[in-house]
Parts: C-alpha cells; sequence; structure tokens
C-alpha cells in the first residue's frame, strides 16, 4: 500500500475511535510535557546560569601579565611555550597588537585601588574600581536602579548594593547625590629633582607621560562624583573577582586620576626605562568559547596569562548530567503514555479483528497490516509530541511567572527561568514518535500475524 | 513448483487441509484434486462441515494446505511466499462472502476502491475502476451510501464490484446467497451468470442450495467430510 493511502486509512481509524485515540493522545502529550517541561527547566537554568557567569566578565576575559608580574603570584597557568618566549613589557605597543587578535573585543587596563569616600560628611573606606564603556552594553546592568555613566568620562559614580546600604539605610535615596572620592595622586616630579634620594623616587606610571624619566611624588586629592545607580554586584569583577569594586567609576576617569598603585614602588626598583607600562590589562572576547585560542596567542607573545576556563568546562559537565536526570524524571512519564499506546491499539485489534481478515482478503499484505497500526502509533505519538511540546512550554511559562512574581516581591529583578531552544522541541516530538513507534511494535506485529480466516469468522 | 499454464485456471493436487483441534487433528479436506478450467463456472456443493469452504479458503490463498499443491494459473498457492499470498489475493482471484464483509465506516464507492489502494493503483485510475465496477452490478445511484444504508441484495452486489474491481480472473463466492431471500438470491445468481458469460471470468462458488446449484453452474462437485463425493459437469 502506497504511503498515501496508507496515512489515509490511519486517520480514518483514528477518527472512529475518536475519543480512546484522543485520550491516548493526551497521555502522550502529558508525558512530552513533563519531558519538555523538566528538560526547559534545566536549559533556561543553564542558560541563566551561562549568562550570568558570561555578564560577570570572568569567563569572557582573559587577564595578561608580564611575565615578570606572574612570577610575583607564582606563575598560575603557563605552558611551556609560553615559557620558551621572552617576557615582554606590557606597554601600548602590546595593547594594540592584543587589540588587534581575532575574537578580542576590547583591551583595557585593571584600575582598581583602595580609597575612602566621604558622603554626607562621613568618611568610609572602600575599594574603587574603574568600568570600561562596553560593558553598558553586555546586559550586566541590566535590572540596576539608577542608570549607567551617562558619558564615558563622567564624574559619576555606581555603588555596588552592600556599600550604598552602608551609606544609607534608604538605597534608593541615593541616586542622584553626591560623594567624595578621597584617593593618592601620584604626582610628576622636575626631572632635576628626582636625582635627589630620599623621599623621591624614579617613576615609570602606566599613564603619565609627563612622568617620564621622573621620580614621583603622592599626593591626596579629592573628587566629587554624582551617584547615579546601585548594582547588585560588580559585573566585570576582572582578576577573578578578588577585591571586587564597591564604588564603581568609568575608566576613562580612574585613568585620569593618575592614582598611586601599590606596584608603583616595585616598577620603579626594577629600573624601567619610564616608558608606559600596566601591570595587567583585561583582553576582553567575544565569547567564552574563543577564550582558549586568544590565550595561545597572547601567550605565543610572551606574556602570562590567566583564565577561568576550565571552570566553564566543570560547569557544562554539570548541567549535562543535570539535565539527564531531569531528562529522565520526564521520560518516565512518556513510557507510562507509551503503555496506553499499546493498550489501545491492543484494543483495536480485538475490534478491528474482522476488519484485519477482510483487508487481508482483498489483497493487503502482512507488511501493509503491520504499517497500519504503526501509521496509528506514529500519529498518536507526533500528535502528542506536538500538544506536549506546547503544553511544557506552557507550564515552563506558568513557572517563570510564578517564580519573577516572587522575585518582584523580594525586590529582585526578573529571571528567565526556562527556556524552550528550537533543538528541544524538535527532540521532544522526536522521541515522542519514536517511543510511539516503539510501543506500537507489538500491536503492530500481532495484527499482521492474525489468521484471515480466523479473523474473518470473528463476530 | 509451478506447471505449465495451460487451460486450467485451478488445479489442486491431493489437497489436505488438518486441524489440530486440541489432541486431535480434523482433516477439514482430505485429499481432494480437482481442475476448474478457465471460464468455468462450478459449484462446491456440500452439508455444513463438509470442507467446501476450507476449499475456497485454500484456492484463495486464505489459508494453506497441510500437504498436497494448489495450482492457480499454474502457479503453486503452497509454495508462496506470504507476500505472493497477498499479490495473488489481490490481483489474481476476488472473493464474496455470505456475510458480505463490507466496511461498515466506508461508502460503497470506498468500500470498492479498496481493493485498488491495497494493489497500489495509481490514484487517478481509480474513478474509472470503480465506476465500472459499479456500473456492471448496477449500483451507480449508490455510491456515496454506506452499507447500512443498502438492502442485502445491494450489500451483495457490493461486494461482487469489490471482487471485481481488480480484473481478478478468479471469481470466489462463499456462499453468496445465504443471507438473502429467494428473489434477491436469483438476482445475485443471474448477475453471476452474467459476469461469467461476458468476461469469461472463472467462477467458484460454495453453496448447500443444490436447486441453486443446478439451475447457475455449469459443473458441481459435491464434498463430503473434507473428500470429493462426485464431480459432474451439468448437462
Amino acid at each position: 500500500m502506497k504511503l498515501g493511502d496508507l496515512t489515509e486509512l490511519a486517520a480514518r481509524n483514528l477518527r472512529e475511535a475518536m475519543l480512546r485515540n484522543s485520550l491516548t493522545t493526551l497521555g502522550i502529550a502529558v508525558g512530552v510535557a513533563s519531558l519538555v517541561a523538566m528538560l526547559s527547566l534545566g536549559v533556561g537554568l543553564q542558560e541563566l546560569a551561562s549568562s550570568r557567569l558570561t555578564h560577570s566578565g570572568l569567563f569572557d576575559a582573559v587577564i595578561v601579565m608580564s611575565k615578570s608580574t606572574m612570577r610575583g603570584f607564582g606563575g598560575p597557568q603557563q605552558n611551556e611555550a609560553a615559557d620558551a618566549a621572552p617576557a615582554r613589557r606590557l606597554d601600548d605597543p602590546a595593547r594594540k597588537e592584543l587589540s588587534a587578535l581575532p575574537n578580542v573585543v576590547e583591551v583595557y587596563p585593571e584600575v582598581r585601588f583602595p580609597t575612602e569616600i566621604v558622603f554626607d560628611g562621613k568618611p568610609f573606606s572602600t575599594t574603587a574600581a574603574g568600568i570600561p564603556e562596553s560593558a553598558r552594553a553586555d546586559g550586566a546592568y541590566d535590572g540596576m536602579k539608577g542608570n549607567f555613566f551617562s558619558a564615558p568620562d563622567a564624574p559619576e559614580a555606581i555603588l555596588q548594593i552592600e556599600f550604598a546600604k552602608q551609606l544609607s539605610d534608604n538605597t534608593d535615596s541615593l541616586v542622584g547625590k553626591e560623594l567624595s572620592l578621597r584617593y593618592a595622586e601620584r604626582q610628576a616630579l622636575p626631572p632635576d629633582e628626582t636625582a635627589k634620594p630620599s623621599t623621591r623616587a624614579t617613576n615609570k606610571d602606566a599613564s603619565a607621560d609627563e612622568d617620564e624619566g621622573a621620580g614621583f611624588s603622592v599626593v591626596t586629592r579629592e573628587k566629587k562624583l554624582k551617584i547615579v545607580g546601585i548594582v547588585e554586584t560588580e559585573p566585570a569583577a576582572g582578576f577573578g573577582g578578588f577585591g571586587r569594586g564597591r564604588l564603581l567609576i568609568p575608566l576613562a576617569i580612574a585613568q585620569t586620576l593618575k592614582i598611586a598603585q601599590p606596584t608603583d614602588m616595585r616598577e620603579m626598583l626594577r629600573g624601567s626605562s619610564g616608558k608606559v607600562s600596566y601591570d595587567s590589562l583585561t583582553v576582553r572576547v567575544k565569547n567564552p568559547a574563543a577564550v582558549q585560542s586568544v590565550e595561545d596567542s597572547i601567550k605565543k607573545m610572551g606574556f602570562g596569562t590567566f583564565s577561568i576556563l576550565d571552570a566553564t568546562k566543570n560547569l557544562r559537565l554539570v548541567f549535562i548530567v543535570f539535565d539527564s536526570l531531569l531528562g529522565i524524571f520526564g521520560s518516565l512519564a512518556l513510557t507510562v503514555a507509551s503503555l496506553g499506546i499499546i493498550n489501545t491499539l491492543v484494543m483495536a485489534i480485538l475490534e478491528r479483528r474482522r476488519e484485519i481478515g477482510i483487508l487481508k482478503a482483498l489483497g493487503a499484505a502482512d507488511r501493509d497490516v503491520r504499517r497500519l497500526f504503526f501509521a496509528e502509533a506514529g500519529a498518536m505519538g507526533l500528535f502528542g509530541g506536538i500538544a506536549g511540546v506546547v503544553l511544557g512550554w506552557a507550564i515552563g511559562r506558568a513557572l517563570n511567572f510564578a517564580t519573577n512574581v516572587y522575585l518582584k516581591r523580594q525586590g529582585l529583578p526578573p529571571i528567565d527561568l526556562s527556556s524552550v531552544p528550537l533543538w528541544l522541541v524538535g527532540s521532544a516530538i522526536g522521541f515522542s514518535f519514536f517511543v510511539s513507534l516503539i510501543a506500537g511494535m507489538y500491536p503492530a506485529s500481532r495484527a499482521a500475524k492474525l489468521d484471515p480466516v480466523e479473523a474473518l469468522r470473528y463476530e | 513448483m509451478s506447471e505449465p499454464t495451460g487451460t486450467h485456471a485451478i488445479r489442486t493436487e491431493h489437497v489436505t487441509r488438518i486441524y489440530q483441534m486440541g489432541e486431535s487433528q480434523v482433516p477439514a479436506v482430505n485429499g481432494v484434486s480437482i481442475t476448474v478450467d478457465a471460464g468455468e463456472f462450478v459449484a462446491l456443493l456440500g452439508s455444513s462441515g463438509s470442507g467446501k469452504s476450507t476449499l475456497l479458503n485454500l484456492l484463495a490463498g486464505l489459508d494453506r494446505p497441510t500437504s498436497g499443491a494448489i495450482y492457480a494459473h499454474g502457479k503453486n498457492l503452497a509454495e508462496m511466499s506470504s507476500g505472493e499470498l497477498a499479490h495473488h489475493r489481490s490481483h489474481t482471484v476476488g472473493m464474496v462472502f455470505q456475510a458480505f464483509n463490507l466496511l461498515p465506516r466506508m461508502t460503497l464507492e470506498e468500500n470498492v476502491e479498496l481493493p485498488l489502494r491495497l494493489a497500489e493503483v495509481e490514484r487517478a485510475e481509480r474513478p474509472a475502476r470503480v465506476r465500472e465496477a459499479v456500473d456492471r452490478v448496477r449500483l451507480t445511484a449508490r455510491l456515496s451510501h454506506r452499507p447500512t444504508e443498502l438492502s442485502g441484495g445491494e450489500q451483495q452486489r457490493a461486494s461482487l464490484a469489490r471482487a471485481l474491481v481488480n480484473r481478478p480472473t478468479i471469481l470466489l463466492a462463499d456462499e453468496p446467497t445465504g443471507n438473502l431471500d429467494s428473489h434477491t438470491g436469483d438476482a445475485i445468481m443471474d448477475l453471476l451468470t452474467e459476469i461469467n458469460r461476458t468476461l469469461g471470468m472463472t467462477i467458484v462458488m460454495v453453496t448447500h442450495d443444490r436447486v441453486r446449484a443446478e439451475r447457475y453452474a455449469g459443473r458441481i462437485i459435491t464434498m463430503g467430510d473434507g473428500k470429493l463425493i462426485s464431480d459432474g459437469v451439468r448437462v
């Protein structure tokens, strides 16, 4: 029998016992829905975690340091190739070279310093961090109170929520107010004074050209900043999140402040030439998948690198196990539903015994009868799968809605808890179809083997 | 094994069909050898349990003999695979049953079309073939009716149209008038005779009605207890 005729006959048979077949299909739909709901939760959580971690700046960033600096840290994650390359200074030409690497979005220095601020006449100690303008677009500041910096060099500040709580019980009221940032500015000395010993030092600061070849003094400064926003965490924690910034200012501002860094003294003692150099640079990569290749390229350039790539791999493994467990639980319902298919089709054989006999008498081969029952099982699986995906998606949305209502009451930003990607839609329908065919094997085989003479005698 | 194709439409050689009934074996057909020539109208006559319907099922390829050989146009059904038997049922023979055996949820047209679907006849060709078969049994006006909307005689004519639609060479009828009144039964028998004469189709009809057999069939084969009792050409 041709496929078109087979489909028509199967559809006709399914319509004949509409109620029973609909209930069986509904059983499959519920099974698929539980599978889809479980997996969509797993996928949603994975995407949520990946998104948060990506936005944290940990997984798409490579920290680049001069090898001499890394030796100070105990030399993390250096391979043999990197060891073989000569140590290079992390200066502006190197920064340009890094920016030109494939998959590199931007390269910026790490500016993070301990400071004191004055707010409402009271002093507060904290850590400040410079935030690049690119951070605005990566979604990390979604849901923050207030706004991101109005301009790359705006004298503005964003507070981390815990720090904001120290400043005021009513954190919302802080937005729009002003604070004073106290910091230690590295100030250039005239060249003739550098020859003098004692309190002067030979400066080779990262950002001050006028310091070139000169020593420096440290002067206390103060800068007024307007609070424009409050964020839950510092999204771009940079160096593995250590010493997270609680007061965030535009990176351009942070660089112009010429803040004295603890490494300034070390650089001076090393007797470097006085050219611009950086303690470390953060290389932001297009996506976490490109981190490894970028890291390899940087190592070949003669720099030390640090990233949390391995942690990403482990995270992926954890989610694969998690998804598998959810999938197994979800499949249990589908297994029960497949028993419903077997039951329905076995009942259909009993009811249609005579019809099967007639079909065989008219020339139907065993194969035709088997395919007819397979087609009926497959159709139930297909429609059950489609309905199940819709139902599973709806369950996921309902869970999402309920979660976000709860989060809103807690004053937290909304999240996307469940996700039904296209691959899940296709796999769920395919799996349902496949399971239904497996379930249809026994009834189909039984129907095909019916003795036509016996079947024709059946009343 | 096959035999040379001659004028024989059907030939059986010592055909035996034994059923296992618990511990005992019951021979429903026991060593029957007959020959039916192409274009013959043969009546298989016998009382209930004589084995005539079992023999008809064997000729149709619905059942397999325990021993012996059955040749249809020279091909031995006993040696055919399940698929080949299905092809035989679809293309070589057409069957008419006492209980009509129409599918109740299909219209007359759909019932008649069913063998064409099973024989994988092209969709475009089917309406004409259905029309031809239905015209032959004079049921054109009832094409869209379901079996429950037809009389017994009409149902049997529909069943006959379904048997003819694949243009078989042999028509096997199992008590075709058994469920009909005398007048309607005669009309069906007239139709069978007409088909036999106009199409030259070989007809083997099982019946226990000696009067009808003698009136319509060209030859009567009588069976009893599974054995061949007599085989005579009616003059």
